[in-house]
C-alpha cells in the first residue's frame, strides 16, 4: 500500500493578472511532500470546484489579488458542497482586509494568509488541518 | 452499493475516489479493480510522449476537442514527475486543457510519478482500467516525458505518439533512447517554429532506420523490436509522421485520422489481440513473482535467511545453491 499523500488544487479565480504568489505557495507545498495540481490563471469558481472533484483533492488553495474574494470565495465553497465535496478545506490567499477575515471563516473557509503569511505557516495548518 | 458499483453507474465523485484508493493501492482500490476487471478492455488507449516542453499537453488537449466533436467519451491521465528528495510534485498539465472543463464528457486526473522511472506512475495502469471499466471510449495518457526509457508507455498503450519539436536538437538522443521504435505516429508539434523541415529530414531519416521493425512484448515484461522479415513488412505499420500546431489545432484533423487508422490497423491485423494477450501476460507474469516471493519469505525464519547469507558471504555456498537448499532441501 502505497503512503498517503495529500493532494492540493492551487487555483487563481478571477481576472486579475500574475500568479507569482500561488506559484511560490505550489512550490512550497511540494518542498513539504504534497502533491499539489496547479491550474493557472483566470478560473472560473465552476472550473475550480470540476477540478477539485476530478482529482479528489482534500485542499483547495485560492490566490486572490482582485479584491473579488466575498464574491468568490462563497460560491466556490457552494459548488464544492453541491459536489459531495464538503470535506475539501479551503484555504485563501492574497490581498484580504483584516475586517473580511471573520465572514470568511463563517462561510467556511479554512484559513486566509495576507501577503506576508509565511509558506511554513500554511504547510502547518494543511497538515494539521488534512485527517491522517 | 460498492465504490466500484457507482463508478460503473457513471458517478464522477465515486470515479474520483477511487482513482486515489488505485493510486495509493489500498486494499479497497485493489478489490475494486478486481470487481472492475470484466468491464475493461474496450477502451483505445492513446500514449503521448515526449521531451519536456514539446507540446504534449497542449495536443491532449487539442486531440481530446476532437474527439468530442465524435462523440466520444474522453479519460485523460497526465503523469508529472514527483520530487525524488522531497516525494512532493507540482503537477502542471492542467494549464493546458482548461478547454476541456464544463464538458461531462472529459474527466482529467493527474499523477505524479511517485519514484517510478520509466515515464509513468506504477499505478497509472490501474487507473487507465478504472476510466476503460467506467465507459470511457479514448484514454490519453501523457507520460513524465524524461526522454529516456519510456518503454513502459508503449507497453500499455494501444497507440504511442511520440512528440518531438524543431530545435531542441535532442534527434540523435531519440535514436539511443530507442524512443522512435516506440512511436507508431511521430508528431512534429511546433510547425509553426523554424526548423520544421530539417527536423522532419532527420526524423525520416531515422524512421527507415529503425523499422520496419515488429514489436514484440516478451514474456517478464521486457521489450523487443525485432528486424522483419520481407513478408512480415508487408501489412506492417509504419510509423507516420505528422505536423502539428497544438495552440492553434493545426494538423489536428489529420493527426486524428492517423490515430483512428492505426486503431483499425491495430483491430484488422490481429495486433490489438496479440498486444492486449502480450500485456496481460506480463502483468499475470509480475503478480505471481510478488505472491510466490511473498510466500516464500513468510515460510522463512529471519534466523534462516539470516544464516543463508552468511554462508553466501563465506563463499560456502552460492546464491543458486542457496536458493536450491531452501526450496527444494538439495544441499551440498
Ligand atoms: N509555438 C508553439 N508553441 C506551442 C505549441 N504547442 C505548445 N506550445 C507551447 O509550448 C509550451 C509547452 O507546452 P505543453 O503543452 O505544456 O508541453 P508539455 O510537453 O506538456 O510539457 P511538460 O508536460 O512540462 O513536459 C507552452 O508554452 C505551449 O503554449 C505549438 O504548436 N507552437
Ligand atoms: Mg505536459
Amino acid at each position: 500500500m502505497a503512503e498517503r499523500k495529500i493532494r492540493v488544487l492551487v487555483a487563481k479565480p478571477g481576472l486579475d493578472g500574475h500568479d507569482r504568489g500561488a506559484k511560490v505557495v505550489a512550490r512550497a507545498l511540494r518542498d513539504a511532500g504534497m502533491e499539489v495540481i496547479y491550474t493557472g490563471l483566470r478560473q472560473t469558481p465552476e472550473m475550480i470546484a470540476e477540478a477539485a472533484l476530478q482529482e479528489d483533492v482534500d485542499v483547495v488553495g485560492l490566490s486572490i489579488l482582485s479584491g473579488a474574494h466575498m464574491a468568490l470565495a462563497p460560491r466556490i465553497l457552494e459548488l464544492l458542497k453541491g459536489n459531495g465535496q464538503e470535506h475539501v478545506l479551503v484555504f485563501l490567499g492574497g490581498i484580504i482586509p483584516d475586517e473580511d477575515i471573520p465572514a470568511l471563516k463563517e462561510m467556511g473557509v479554512a484559513g486566509v494568509y495576507g501577503p506576508g503569511a509565511s509558506t511554513e505557516q500554511i504547510v502547518a495548518d494543511i497538515r494539521s488541518a488534512v485527517p491522517a | 452499493m460498492t465504490l466500484a458499483d457507482a463508478v460503473l453507474a457513471g458517478d464522477r465523485l465515486s470515479l474520483a475516489r477511487l482513482l486515489t484508493r488505485v493510486e495509493n493501492e489500498t486494499p479497497e482500490g485493489l478489490a475494486a479493480l478486481d470487481e472492475l476487471f470484466p468491464h475493461t478492455g474496450r477502451a483505445h488507449l492513446i500514449g503521448i510522449t515526449g521531451a519536456p516542453g514539446t507540446g504534449k499537453s497542449s495536443l491532449v488537449n487539442q486531440i481530446a476537442i476532437h474527439f468530442r466533436k465524435l462523440d466520444k467519451k474522453v479519460a485523460i491521465v497526465a503523469v508529472d514527475p514527483s520530487s525524488p528528495f522531497t516525494g512532493g510534485a507540482v503537477l502542471g498539465d492542467r494549464v493546458r486543457m482548461r478547454d476541456l472543463s464544463g464538458d461531462k464528457g472529459v474527466f482529467i486526473r493527474s499523477m505524479a510519478s511517485r519514484g517510478s522511472l520509466g515515464g509513468l506512475a506504477t499505478a497509472t495502469a490501474g487507473v487507465v482500467q478504472v476510466f476503460d471499466a467506467a465507459g470511457f471510449e479514448i484514454v490519453l495518457i501523457e507520460t513524465v516525458g524524461a526522454g529516456q526509457s519510456e518503454v513502459d508507455i508503449a507497453r500499455l498503450a494501444h497507440t504511442t505518439l511520440v512528440v518531438e519539436a524543431p530545435g531542441l536538437g535532442d534527434e540523435i538522443q531519440a535514436i539511443k533512447a530507442g524512443i522512435l521504435e516506440i512511436a507508431d505516429i511521430l508528431v512534429i508539434n511546433k510547425a509553426d517554429r523554424p526548423g520544421v523541415e530539417s527536423t522532419e529530414r532527420a526524423l525520416k531519416t531515422m524512421l527507415e532506420l529503425a523499422h520496419p521493425v515488429q514489436k514484440i512484448f516478451q514474456h517478464h515484461g521486457t521489450y523487443m523490436a525485432v528486424q522483419a522479415s520481407a513478408e512480415e513488412m508487408a501489412g506492417m505499420w509504419m510509423p507516420i509522421i505528422q505536423r502539428t500546431v497544438a495552440t492553434e489545432g493545426k494538423g489536428l484533423p489529420e493527426l486524428l485520422g492517423s490515430i483512428q487508422s492505426h486503431g483499425e490497423y491495430l483491430r484488422q491485423s490481429g495486433n490489438w489481440q496479440k498486444r492486449e494477450r502480450a500485456r496481460l501476460e506480463a502483468e499475470f507474469d509480475a503478480l505471481v513473482q510478488n505472491e510466490l516471493v511473498a510466500r516464500f519469505r513468510a515460510g522463512l525464519t529471519e534466523k534462516r535467511l539470516d544464516e543463508t547469507v552468511d554462508s553466501i558471504q563465506k563463499r560456502q555456498l552460492s546464491p543458486r545453491e542457496a536458493v536450491n537448499l531452501l526450496l527444494n532441501g538439495v544441499g551440498k
